[in-house]
């Protein structure tokens, strides 16, 4: 058990190390040249420099809150439209065109236009990451508050609940899980979203800092500017795992995650 | 109604059919049985003989296509709809015991309480009192996922047995379990339902399980789907286990295998 453990956290820790130190010799002997391929050491330098300007941080504030606005929306009206469609066939057959065509067009296509619609400021980049979260959170919660089985709907309508017994007992808890794992692909998408939006257009974000990194060759400084966003991506998603386990603890995929611990 | 309604539960003339035209189906037909208070009877019948059809009918899950049923002087469907006056005295259990995971098992027995706007003080006591009655002692915290099958259909048990019900409708509850447990479930379950005085119908497809349980064995056949038969158990209770290897216990088993089979 004790060398089992061992070797779970060293083996991590030694291909990643094995990674960084090819890296290296790979650009050092190679003679890569900075503005390509930085070294892991020179990232590091950077990423320091970077997280050490307060002005960094405005940027990463302002790309953090055009992700979450627009996770937030996504989840709002991905559950509430899920939700009323696996209630109501009619709304179903009604709309369902519409999402699954607006799925299907790559939305990042549609960036250009939703600057062209909302403008250089947030409310661009934030109707961008909600359209690219949207999806995952509906389908979802389409799914997930359409599998409650009937042989459950029965023990509540033996026990005489109302409907709000049922949502709230029944069709929510049932649905959690499903809905949670939406969620967790969309804070992904929604981050994603929001630095396209700061690619094309606008002047303040990391995705804008990218690219002035870009443009000012350097790289170092590009590379840190990744690394920053990955982890801001890692800590919002961590969030909703977080969130997962604490709303629904008796769930398999939760239960089987603190059995390991 | 002809005759004074004494009955407990009253099946007249049901009939159930699923579909229309040329693809309709006939789950159940004409089916109708009074019963007293206290009767413990089973509905033995091979499977596709609409014996779960009919025990849904009675609990208001399933709409009959005719006749009635009367419980307690009050019809459980009006004008096509579950009458919740009508049904409020049922309990019901299932095949599988349809805990829920996000409740403990405590929380799963009381919930038909809390649904009923109980307080939580007194739920919890009384879901406390009757997993001891259930032997479910010691396990109330725990939730469902860590029971045993056999531990899981005796909190359902306990679930249905919680708001006193006085009728309690069972769609074959032990029929997943191996045989020794069923056979200490039953015992358990028969004593329950002669101390609380319920009146019990039994959806079965085991002869022994059927005959020992039961006041009166109601045979149905399948293809048309119908009551075939009613056949009374004489036998004294309380029963035990012994019962079973009793001569006269083993020619109504043999009685009951030819009334399922047709051979008369």
């Amino acid at each position: 058990m004790g060398t089992d453990r061992l070797i779970r956290v060293a083996l991590p820790v030694a291909t990643v190390a094995l990674f960084l130190i090819a890296w290296t010799v790979y650009v050092r002997t190679a003679e890569v040249s900075a503005f390509i391929l930085p070294t892991p050491f020179q990232i590091v330098v950077a990423f320091i420099e970077l997280v050490s300007d307060a002005e960094v941080w405005r940027h990463a504030m302002v790309t953090v809150i055009e992700a979450v606005s627009g996770f937030l929306i996504a989840v709002f009206l991905g559950i509430t439209l899920g939700m009323a469609m696996a209630r109501v066939q009619m709304l179903e057959w009604a709309f369902k065109p519409f999402i699954v065509c607006l799925q299907l067009i790559p939305k990042i296509a549609l960036a250009p236009l939703f600057i062209l619609w909302f403008g250089f400021g947030l409310e661009s980049k934030i109707v961008i990451a909600a359209a690219l979260s949207f999806f995952p959170v509906f389908s979802n919660a389409l799914v997930a508050f359409r599998s409650v089985e009937p042989g459950d709907r029965d023990v509540f309508v033996m026990l005489q609940a109302n409907p709000i017994q049922r949502f709230t007992m029944l069709d929510l808890p049932t649905a959690l899980p499903v809905v949670l794992a939406g969620m967790e692909v969309a804070v992904v998408m929604s981050m994603i979203g929001a630095i396209v939006g700061e690619f094309i257009g606008g002047n303040e974000g990391l995705g804008y800092l990218a690219v002035a990194m870009l443009q000012e060759l350097q790289v170092p400084g590009l590379f840190a500017v990744i690394v920053l966003l990955t982890l801001i991506g890692l800590t919002l998603y961590t969030l909703i795992a977080q969130l997962r386990g604490w709303l629904t603890p008796w769930h398999a995929s939760v239960a089987g995650k603190t059995r390991d611990a | 109604m002809t005759t004074a309604n004494t009955a407990d539960i009253r099946i007249l003339g049901v009939g159930k059919t699923f579909g229309q035209g040329e693809s309709a189906v006939r789950a159940i037909g004409d089916a109708t049985l009074d019963m007293q208070r206290g009767d413990f009877i089973s509905l033995l019948g091979p499977s596709g003989c609409g014996k779960t059809t009919l025990l849904r009918i009675i609990a208001g899950l399933e709409r009959p296509s005719e006749g009635e049923i009367i419980v307690r002087n009050r019809s459980v469907w009006e004008n096509g709809k579950r009458s919740a006056e009508a049904t409020r005295p049922i309990s019901m259990m299932f095949q599988e015991a349809r805990l829920f995971p996000w409740f403990t098992v405590a929380e799963n027995v009381a919930l038909p309480l809390r649904l009923r706007g109980v307080s939580k003080a007194e739920r919890e006591e009384r879901a406390h009192v009757l997993c001891e009655t259930v032997g479910l002692k010691g396990f109330e915290k725990v939730r469902p996922s860590a029971l045993s099958g056999g531990m899981r259909q005796r909190a359902s048990l306990a679930r249905a047995l919680i708001t006193e019900p006085q009728v309690l409708l069972l769609d074959e509850p032990f029929g997943a379990l191996d045989a020794m447990t069923r056979d200490t479930l039953n015992m358990e379950l028969m004593s329950v339902c002669a101390k609380a005085n319920v009146t019990t119908i039994l959806v079965t497809h085991s002869i022994t399980e059927a005959a020992f349980l039961s006041d009166r064995v109601v045979v149905l056949a399948a293809r048309p789907a119908r009551i075939t038969e009613v056949v009374e158990m004489p036998f004294e209770r309380p029963r035990t286990l012994d019962l079973q290897r009793n001569a006269e216990f083993q020619d109504m088993l043999l009685r009951l295998r030819a009334s399922l089979t047709g051979d008369h």
